[in-house]
């Protein structure tokens, strides 16, 4: 695991177009920032998917974690005032 | 107090077709599996590469020789996108490929037959591809997050793998009778294996069953073969090429094909490593690897020292 | 003789193919898949430059010409392009290490062709610039991080430079279809490219912490035909198909 020739894994988010946000494609290998931008660029945008490319070394990402093992089975949807259906207006008022 | 069954309340989850995510709690034999599984799949994209590239430097025409090139050079990136989404489930790249190279891990046996003519990347494009994508496009909707993920990205690129494979069969069917018989006998050569490329049959299938019922694979064996042998004795025809099968007949009230029998000997000693070119396919990844180690070293090495010499700047 | 302008464009497109050629052969046996994948590409772009230069030479050549007959049905001596670019590929530093004083080179001969008053040669330069220009920054990067990178490394890419360098001397040659060619506005300035080249590789060999090689004397021959061994090996490996089956369309 720890052989002088592994490569540490980057995160990769590609902006298919201006106007939209970067979003995670996938990951790669990479021994430093310029190698695993210049990959990114090769593996995931063989087809002109994006304009623009970050690559995140893996290890500098912090992931929530589902609390417990809970978290899987109990969808957070209990926040219903945070959807619009949740608010009754009266036809008449026309579209809001 | 009601105790809570994991292992049960996971079955309903995927049962109510919700997707499975990296830091989710899962069974630890989920994990297991969809890790030999993916890795499997990933060592078969990267193993996949060297039958063709066989052919990359002889491609007859610039136009095929840059298309084989793209295609191949695809199956790079899939392996890639697949040992990535292994990765989520905390496998190492490194221990995965390791497996591969000291032949502990299984890949693909189709790739362990040789492509001896122009046509064989004319058939592997149309019938292994063929069959992979059969394959794939199920894996779409398997239900490990990262898994259904890289597939899409994998279909989507396959989409010109198997056209690109036809269409080469097809130029050779309409060519010379040379190159007509060249097509024919990579279908006699490439047939039954990209049948067995399925799996064991349904009875045989010892890891199916659990499969299914974890949704990573939501079609058997059986069904995705049947599939694919509908689909693609119509385009034989097209080519007007013979299928290798005297048994192979139109069952009309099916309206599936039915097929002789499959000859599982060569199947699991082709597995077992007796195939025509396992210990080639095998020895071109290991000296790939051996020969990459001080290049990884160096890059390694020298970000090492971009990083100190960094340090030293801000430091001063 | 072949007008100058066809003569020209066989020597950009011959390079183009046979790096293209020879970078292939990479794929499915790089030292990890990412960079398998990277070299890939960039084969993939002197493939479809060679494509569009030979489609062109082609066009000026008329009588029922293509590309393809052009790539396989011509024999050795008809190649014009660099030796270097024939040599086998040898191990990964060796390929960068070739990649890197070619690309140098191709970069600033493209850049220069943005100028030309031909007009398709221009096109194509215009198109290809972007790529090349991405190769060069690739391949200058690795040979700083081999070079850079460990004792073995450095050795082994100080190697491959010392057998490269003989070869350089050929990019600058001048025949009497690039002195016309240049009179003309068509091609550019080969000495004025070679300056170029030179700073920008005394550059880099620097920051990878190895030392130019002393001009000694330069191997040539590749634009008149006179190849290396390698290439009939090369071209039978290419051409086998076609050839074997004059009559088929593939």
């Amino acid at each position: 695991m720890s052989d002088t020739d592994n490569w540490k894994i980057w995160e990769v988010f590609v902006r298919s177009k201006n106007g939209l946000s970067h979003k995670h494609v996938g990951s790669l290998h990479a021994p430093d920032a310029e190698v695993a931008l210049k990959n990114a660029r090769d593996v995931y945008t063989r087809r002109s998917e994006g304009n623009s490319v970050w690559v995140v070394p893996s290890e500098a990402i912090t992931a929530s974690a589902p609390e417990e093992k809970e978290a899987l089975f109990t969808p957070a949807d209990d926040k219903v005032y945070r959807h619009p259906t949740f608010y009754e207006i009266p036809d008449d008022v026309g579209h809001i | 107090m009601e105790t809570i069954n994991f292992e049960d309340r996971f079955q309903e989850y995927v049962d109510s077709e919700q997707k499975v995510e990296p830091k989710h709690w899962m069974p630890e034999p989920y994990r297991k599996t969809l890790i030999r599984q993916i890795s499997q799949h990933a060592h078969s994209e990267v193993v996949g590469m060297l039958p063709e590239a066989n052919w990359i430097s002889r491609a007859p025409s610039l136009r095929r020789k840059v298309a084989l090139l793209a295609k191949v050079q695809d199956e790079a990136g899939h392996g890639l996108y697949l040992y990535s989404a292994a990765e989520t489930l905390g496998a190492d790249r490194s221990d995965l490929v390791g497996d591969l190279l000291s032949g502990k891990a299984k890949y693909s046996s189709i790739f362990n037959y040789p492509t001896r003519s122009w046509a064989d990347i004319g058939a592997i494009g149309w019938l292994v591809d063929g069959a992979a994508i059969a394959n794939q496009v199920m894996l779409c909707r398997t239900s490990y997050g990262p898994y259904a993920r890289a597939m899409v990205r994998i279909c989507k690129e396959e989409s010109f793998h198997q056209r690109q494979g036809y269409e080469i069969m097809l130029s050779l069917c309409r060519g010379t009778k040379e190159q007509k018989e060249m097509a024919q006998d990579a279908l006699n050569r490439w047939w039954w294996p990209s049948l067995m490329m399925f799996g064991p049959t349904d009875k045989e299938s010892t890891n199916s069953a659990q499969s299914m019922n974890w949704k990573i694979k939501r079609k058997s064996n059986d069904e995705l073969r049947q599939e694919f042998i509908d689909k693609t004795v119509p385009q034989a025809e097209f080519l007007g090429l013979t299928i290798p099968d005297e048994h192979l007949e139109l069952d009309e009230k099916t309206g599936h094909y039915q097929f002789g029998p499959i000859d599982w000997e060569e199947f699991y000693q082709v597995l077992k490593g007796n195939g025509p070119c396992n210990k080639e396919r095998l020895e071109a990844r290991n000296k790939a690897h051996d020969d990459g180690r001080w290049v990884r070293e160096a890059a390694n090495a020298f970000a090492k020292k971009t990083l100190e010499r960094k340090g030293e700047n801000s430091a001063a | 003789m072949e007008n100058p302008l066809l003569s020209y464009t066989l020597f950009l497109a011959d390079n183009s193919l046979i790096t293209g050629q020879r970078l292939s052969e990479w794929c499915g046996y790089g030292p990890i898949l990412e960079q398998d994948i990277a070299l890939s590409n960039i084969a993939l772009d002197h493939l479809g430059q060679a494509r569009m230069l030979l489609q062109y030479a082609a066009e000026q050549k008329g009588e029922g010409w293509t590309e393809d007959r052009l790539a396989y049905f011509r024999d050795e001596k008809n190649f014009r392009n660099l030796l270097m670019t024939e040599l086998p590929k040898g191990d990964w530093g060796y390929t960068v290490m070739r990649a890197f004083l070619y690309d140098t080179y191709h970069f600033y001969e493209m850049t220069g062709l943005l100028q030309s008053k031909d007009e398709q040669l221009r096109a194509i330069a215009q198109k290809a610039i972007k790529e090349i220009r991405y190769h060069a920054q690739w391949s200058a990067e690795w040979v700083i991080r081999l070079g850079d990178g460990t004792e073995e490394s450095h050795q082994r890419v100080k190697g491959s430079l010392l057998e490269l360098w003989p070869f350089t001397g050929e990019f600058f040659e001048t025949d009497e279809a690039a002195i016309e060619l240049n009179g003309r506005g068509i091609a550019p300035n080969y000495a004025h490219i070679r300056t170029q080249w030179k700073a920008k590789v005394e550059e880099v060999l620097e920051l990878a912490t190895l030392e130019r090689p002393e001009d000694g004397w330069m191997q040539s021959g590749g634009r008149n035909g006179a190849h290396t061994e390698h290439m009939g090996y090369l071209l039978a490996e290419m051409q086998h198909i076609p050839r074997s089956y004059p009559d088929a369309q593939w």
